[in-house]
């Protein structure tokens, strides 16, 4: 039930919210070092839970064309193409750097691509603005108007020996909800729409949500989105169905890498562990485990990720904080506001007062 | 800043172009993959629609990033609020609601007869607006009453529905016992005649005893999210509300009653006015990277004319003992600064939210303060690097 730890801090959210012999906490542990951006976890959420199409979009971030998570994309692989040094910042290459993405001329056309967006912080609305980005695109490489065939389905790197190696790397993530142990969006919910599940995870009720849109506002990650033609706030629902069946979600069912790994949330994070230490040891010194920590800003999440860059590469908050935490001190200042306000009338009215009773 | 000032300031600010991450050597080297899909798909458009935005002038918001921090392809990290302006014109029409009761209540107890009629009235008619707006601004209005099934004290919108409910019984009961004129003086009615003005002014001060909370729970709900620039300044918010609700309800005291009865509705304005000053001033000056959404573009033109409007009231207020029309005119301007404080501090947050660059600079700052860059980041050169190209 409600404890000292109700808006921040370590916690198991289940039983805090109430449940009695509530089974195990589940959640995702998403091990982006073995991702290979096939975005079948993409398509299995779609096709399980009926999320209708986000547009038919070619958006000019890599293969990236679902363009991060909303109301109708519950997963959405990033992808992020970089140079970076061989040898995996081992000894002879530890000075090589990991610049910032979004740079050059490649920044100019995804910029204007951004630009072009109607909203540009709306996701997934990007067919009109493609126009825009050939433009850019063109102007940024100079080159003139030529027909290409298809788009460039290679890798770099992949053709000849290993002569045609070049310092590229390509970065993949499967974003989802990450099922917080302090979600915002539950806690801001109005109306109750919003839930903890016995399985620790937050779900959404779309016959309760009637749109107010605080959920949106309040996630520090940008994930839960209204739907505009149906009014109402949608995310992932770690398949609260499938849970319920004994079964595991349909995007980690559909991961042919197990870069997606469902289970219970204690063993997931012992498993990201040795994960980690294995890549360490391999010389994989970037690797890094995000929203693991239960002592983080929002008491660990229930889907975590094992990262090879820092997390806003992947257009992930570095060290975000549940905006509950301040909550109390927020209903204090608005105490002393409102009593300002009573004290300013009395003020104001004091002398009319006794010039009455004179 | 021209394009080329941008690049320029990429370049000096940020490590050697080439190890830059997806950054293309001018003129050479290879060809961003980004763009080879999006030519293709040029030429299978062909020149089918295409709509110039800005009159294709360059928008420098979107290339922010200049180096200073990392964003996956400068994309939010946040949703950006889905609220419309329904929502500002309501914080400004719940704030007049509050701040007419208030201002009421005063007239009531100070034997200001026109200042309490038009006051209620006002409050009454802001209720409506406000009502209306609010459940205008739901994706599924008709599921308005779904916000009555629970009361959370962790959900400041929960709370403020049933701050709402409650002020409005409350002050809709007071307005509409100003009818009591308009009841014969004989009869049944008669009597409601002589009830009805002590049951007003009963109903009237629970109303202005719950104004205070319903005109600062509305900062709290702005607080209570992760815009960035609207729970940095969770302090101040309620102040800067409360003061200009006060303002809001002494502005129409000012412009709805005669200026004998409207002396103690200047001073309230003269209170209000500094009120919302200070902490507009706060807001705007004392948190550095996420005040500035405040003092730029429309956000910072709206607060701009917020005070000016406010300042133009106050100097009302100061003259306006003697004129009728010089106060009037005060309590307008009055109004209209609210009107623009709520637009602009709107307006703000939704900037914080919609540009990456408020989402991660503080964060990432945080997170090297706690050293743990460190840990987490295995080479030391390379955090110097970094460290140095934010700085820069």
């Amino acid at each position: 039930m409600v404890s000292e730890n109700s808006l921040f801090g370590p916690l198991d959210p289940a039983p805090d919210a109430g449940y009695e012999d509530a089974p195990p906490r589940v959640g995702f542990f998403t091990d982006t070092s073995v991702c290979i951006g096939c975005k079948a976890c993409e398509v299995a959420c779609k096709e399980w839970n009926a999320v209708p199409d986000d547009g038919l979009n070619l958006l000019g971030f890599s293969y990236d064309n679902t363009g991060g998570l909303g109301a109708d994309s519950w997963r959405a692989v990033h992808f992020i193409e970089q140079p970076y040094g061989v040898g995996n910042k081992s000894a002879p290459f530890a000075s090589t750097p990991t610049g910032p993405s979004g740079t050059g001329p490649a920044f100019d056309v995804t910029a204007a691509g951004v630009r072009a967006l109607p909203e540009q912080d709306r996701l997934g609305t990007g067919v009109e603005t493609s126009h825009e980005v050939a433009e850019a695109a063109r102007q940024a490489s100079g080159a003139q108007p030529q027909f290409l065939g298809m788009p460039g389905a290679e890798p770099p790197g992949r053709g000849g020996g290993a002569e045609s190696r070049t310092d590229f790397r390509w970065l993949m993530m499967s974003n989802v909800c990450k099922h917080c142990t302090h979600a915002a969006c539950l806690d801001v919910c109005p109306t109750g729409s919003l839930f903890r599940t016995e399985f620790g995870t937050v779900v959404v009720q779309e016959d309760i949500c009637n749109g107010c849109g605080y959920c949106v506002s309040a996630c520090p990650y940008g994930v839960i989105d209204k739907r505009e033609d149906d009014g109402r706030a949608w995310k992932c629902t770690l398949c609260y169905d499938r849970l319920g069946a004994g079964m595991t979600p349909a995007c980690a069912k559909s991961c042919p890498t197990e870069s997606i790994q469902f289970g219970e949330l204690d063993e997931l994070r012992e498993r990201a562990q040795r994960r980690l230490e294995q890549l360490h040891g391999a010389g994989v010194s970037e690797a890094r485990l995000y929203g693991n920590d239960p002592e983080d800003g929002v008491g660990g999440d229930g889907a975590f990720f094992l990262l090879l860059d820092d997390p806003e590469v992947y257009g992930l908050p570095p060290d975000p904080v549940v905006t509950t935490r301040d909550l109390p001190d927020m209903w204090r200042h608005a105490g002393a506001a409102s009593a300002a306000m009573l004290a300013g009338v009395a003020v104001a009215f004091v002398s009319s007062f006794f010039g009455r009773r004179r | 800043m021209s394009a080329d000032d941008a690049g320029e300031h990429r370049r000096a600010g940020g490590a050697p172009a080439e190890h830059q991450v997806g950054a293309t050597p001018p003129g050479g080297g290879r060809v961003p993959h980004g763009d080879q899909a999006a030519r293709s798909w040029e030429f299978g458009r062909g020149d089918g629609r295409r709509k110039p935005r800005g009159g294709g002038k360059r928008d420098e918001s979107v290339m922010v990033p200049d180096a200073e921090f990392q964003s996956y392809y400068g994309r939010a990290v946040l949703k950006a609020p889905v609220w419309t302006h329904d929502i500002a014109i309501y914080l400004f029409t719940g704030g007049l609601a509050a701040g007419s009761a208030l201002v009421a209540a005063g007239a009531d107890l100070t034997g200001a007869p026109t200042l309490r009629r038009n006051l209620r009235l006002t409050c009454l008619g802001a209720l409506g607006a406000s009502t209306f707006f609010l459940i205008k601004d739901l994706g599924r209005p008709e599921r308005f009453h779904h916000m009555l099934r629970v009361a959370k004290p962790t959900s400041p919108m929960s709370v403020g529905t049933w701050v709402l409910s409650a002020f409005g019984g409350l002050a809709g009961a007071a307005a509409v016992t100003e009818a009591a004129p308009l009841l014969p003086r004989t009869g049944l009615l008669g009597l409601g005649r002589k009830v009805l003005p002590a049951a007003g002014s009963a109903s009237g001060l629970a109303a202005a005893a719950v104004a205070p909370a319903l005109a600062t729970y509305t900062a709290v709900l702005f607080a209570d999210t992760a815009v960035p620039s609207w729970h940095e300044v969770y302090r101040e918010l309620p102040f800067m509300f409360a003061g200009s609700a006060l303002a809001s309800g002494a502005g129409a005291g000012m412009l709805l009653a005669p200026v004998t009865e409207a002396a103690p509705a200047r001073r309230l304005a003269l209170i209000g006015a500094a009120v919302e000053l200070t902490a507009a001033h706060r807001l705007e000056e004392g948190h550095g990277l996420l005040s500035e959404p405040y003092t730029q573009g429309r956000p910072g033109k709206l607060l701009r004319a917020a005070r000016a409007l406010t300042l133009v009231g106050v100097a009302g207020a100061v003259a306006g003992g003697r004129s009728r029309i010089v106060s009037a005119l005060g309590g307008a301007a009055l109004l209209g600064g609210s009107i623009a404080t709520r637009f602009g501090v709107f307006e703000g947050g939704v900037a914080s939210a919609k540009d990456p660059k408020y989402t991660v600079v503080p964060q990432r700052e945080r997170v090297d303060a706690r050293g743990s860059a460190k840990e987490k980041r295995h080479s030391g050169i390379a955090v110097d690097e970094d460290s140095s190209a934010r700085e820069g």
